[in-house]
């Protein structure tokens, strides 16, 4: 098992170093990219070609592009002079960019491991209670929420969240972030709970029917017969043979899931006015900041990467004819 | 005659669907004595999982009408409140299935599997039933058992399974094995063996035994008593030896025929031809009539009823006794 996660680790870093291959080459190859782009850019109203050279040096970008990507992915896994892991320097702050990004992924991940609660909370029960009563008015109704709240998007009722419960009824504050640390807990809550919700309806719509059809799978196998054979009750037959292998599966469509939010939710930030990665990814991209668009696409590389591997490693505890030499 | 240990009396099990009530038992009586073996025989869709299902409660209730009585130790079955019923199960009557690749749960290892089912039962400590477990996983042949109680279902093969089903629905020592064609998915060595276990595990814990099979040549040496059902109802019952030397209903002789003989001539088996009819639409007269060699008018509206042979031998046929008693005599035994 050890050597397993090991040798999984190990591809781990390979991942890595393509994706940042590939972002590196993506950046300088597509049209309107590249150094001459960059360094224009970021040379004022009339660049001339010193300030350009200059600005060029500056940023590293008078190097060859493979000798800057050797410096990058060197950087990331060794350090550079701002420590340990070697993100870089952003163009527009001309600043590191560990600082800020340490920061923006702390609000993310209160925001996506907020939302997996809440989803796994709601998705979850609803599908057990539909599989158990299929058919009946309840499944009937669970699963059209199911099919709403799949077909929903964030850009449409985020902002119809913030209209009612905001605007409207005034019971919850503004968007925005409230650090739990500066207006308590009460506040952080206040400002969390609608991007949380929002975010979340659309996976625990998800989770709903998935977790109704494999519990509905697990229902009709033999092994469920044997339990009520062997004259266990009914609770016992359903929480412990049947909801055990039904929601083993989720496992790793949860790890996915979990590992897409943490490299940012994009829209609920933007709409939510939350300064996570996702929306830092978006200004990044406009504004041509070449490190702070590699270190996020690296950040979310490596959560998902982990996540695979992390779900790997539970699974293999949950189920035992997984086993991994 | 003692009391017997199950009566059932005109089960009748219908499920009705889109297309029709499918009348998969339909006005079926028979009972079991205490310590002895019935066989039940027929083609897939003859009914007899489905009335042995039924004695168990596991035939969803709401899916299904059910009628008559099942009387099990003076209670009738039907009619108990369901912790009655969880009570009896798995305690006074176990059941093991066709295909023990799924019917162990693969999640749990097989001695935990095993305790469950004694713990749901008996007010013990979770470390004596895992005692025990280990101590039926040794009565039923398993080698190195307290090794093997620790392991997982899929470390098992199809033979091992059975046999830790076997142990699991004994594990209780129950009055009553059901076992639903137990032999089915198991190589021929095998389902010897585990037919010869189920013998010897019937006389040393004194249980009776269901064996529910589609295979006649199966039941041959195992049984007491052989019923024989087609289309959800009885068409002959009588001793082992009244079935394979006497056999007085059509059906039968064609079950009879189709088993392969080491000493038989001709290479090619002789099937029953035909398939066995919709449950939905069950033909008019003798469910049997449109695949019968013998059918004559009276067979295509007269449903016959399970009339005395002579004894315990009974048998639905129109075809006269002295009529059946030759046909016996020139083609059925003729290759025995």
């Amino acid at each position: 098992m050890l050597r397993y996660i090991i040798r999984r680790l190990l591809w781990v870093v390979l991942v890595l170093v393509v994706i940042v291959a590939i972002t590196y080459s993506i950046f300088f190859l597509l049209p309107g990219g590249g150094s001459d782009a960059i360094a224009n850019r970021f040379a004022g109203k009339q660049p001339n070609p010193e300030i350009v050279a200059e600005v060029k040096q500056q940023f590293g970008l008078d190097k060859p592009i493979y000798v800057q990507f050797y410096i990058f992915t060197r950087n990331l896994f060794l350090g550079d002079q701002y420590g340990w892991p070697g993100l870089g320097k952003s163009f527009v702050l001309r600043a590191p960019l560990k600082q800020v990004l340490v920061e923006r992924m702390w609000v993310t991940i209160q925001l996506a491991v907020g939302a997996a609660v809440v989803w796994l909370l709601v998705g979850i029960p609803i599908g057990i209670l539909s599989a158990l009563r299929p058919r009946s008015i309840w499944d009937r109704a669970a699963m059209t929420f199911a099919l709403i709240g799949i077909s929903m998007p964030v850009f449409f009722i985020g902002p119809l969240a913030l209209y009612v419960f905001v605007y409207k009824w005034h019971i919850l504050p503004g968007s925005g972030y409230s650090p739990i640390g500066e207006d308590g807990l009460w506040q952080w809550f206040n400002h969390f709970i609608l991007p949380w919700c929002v975010l979340a309806l659309l996976y625990a719509a998800f989770y709903a029917r998935l977790s109704r059809a494999n519990l509905l799978d697990v229902m009709g196998e033999d092994y469920m017969r044997t339990a009520r054979a062997k004259g266990l009750n009914e609770r016992q037959v359903i929480v412990k043979h049947g909801l055990r292998s039904s929601l083993t599966p989720l496992v790793t469509v949860f790890g996915l899931d979990l590992a897409g939010l943490l490299a940012g939710a994009v829209i609920t930030e933007t709409v939510f006015n939350l300064p996570g990665l996702g929306q830092y990814a978006v200004r990044s991209v406009f504004s041509l900041d070449l490190y702070a668009i590699l270190d996020v696409t690296i950040i979310a590389a490596f959560f998902v990467t982990l996540a695979n591997l992390v779900v790997d490693i539970v699974y293999a505890f949950l189920d035992p004819r997984v086993r991994y030499t | 005659m003692p009391e017997p240990l199950l009566e059932v009396k005109n089960l009748r099990v219908h499920f009705p669907t889109e297309d029709g009530i499918v009348k998969a038992v339909d006005g079926v009586s028979f009972a079991i004595q205490p310590g002895e073996t019935l066989g039940v025989v027929g083609e897939s869709g003859s009914g007899k999982s489905v009335s042995f299902l039924t004695v168990m409660g596991l035939i969803n209730r709401k899916s299904a009408i059910v009628e008559g009585e099942v009387i099990f130790q003076g209670q009738d079955l039907l009619n108990v409140p369901k912790e009655e019923l969880q009570a009896i199960r798995g305690n006074k009557i176990g059941m093991i299935f066709q295909d023990p690749m799924t019917s162990l749960h693969p999640f749990y290892k097989v001695g935990d599997q095993i305790a469950e089912t004694i713990l749901a039962h008996e007010d013990i400590s979770k470390k004596e039933a895992g005692t025990r477990a280990v101590d039926m996983l040794r009565r039923v042949g398993i080698p190195r058992p307290d090794e093997r109680a620790r392991q997982y279902p899929h470390e098992f093969s199809g033979g091992m399974r059975q046999r830790a089903m076997i142990a699991m629905a004994l594990s209780l020592n129950p009055d009553l094995l059901i076992a639903d064609e137990p032999t089915t998915a198991l190589d021929v060595t095998v389902q010897a063996q585990i037919l010869d276990l189920i013998d010897r595990l019937q006389s040393e814990f004194n249980t009776a035994v269901a064996l529910i099979t589609h295979d006649l040549g199966v039941v041959a040496e195992h049984c007491d008593y052989i019923q024989v059902m087609y289309a959800g109802r009885l068409v002959e019952v009588g001793t082992a030896d009244d079935i394979y030397y006497q056999p007085m209903m059509p059906y039968t002789w064609g079950l009879l025929k189709s088993i392969p003989l080491l000493t038989a001539q001709e290479e090619r088996l002789q099937p029953i031809r035909g398939l066995p009819p919709s449950l939905i639409h069950v033909p008019e007269g003798c469910p049997f009539n449109p695949r019968c060699p013998y059918v004559f008018d009276r067979c295509r509206v007269e449903t016959p009823q399970l009339l005395p042979v002579d004894g315990f031998h009974a048998a639905a046929c129109h075809l006269s006794l002295e009529d059946r008693k030759r046909i016996v005599e020139q083609e059925v035994l003729e290759r025995t």
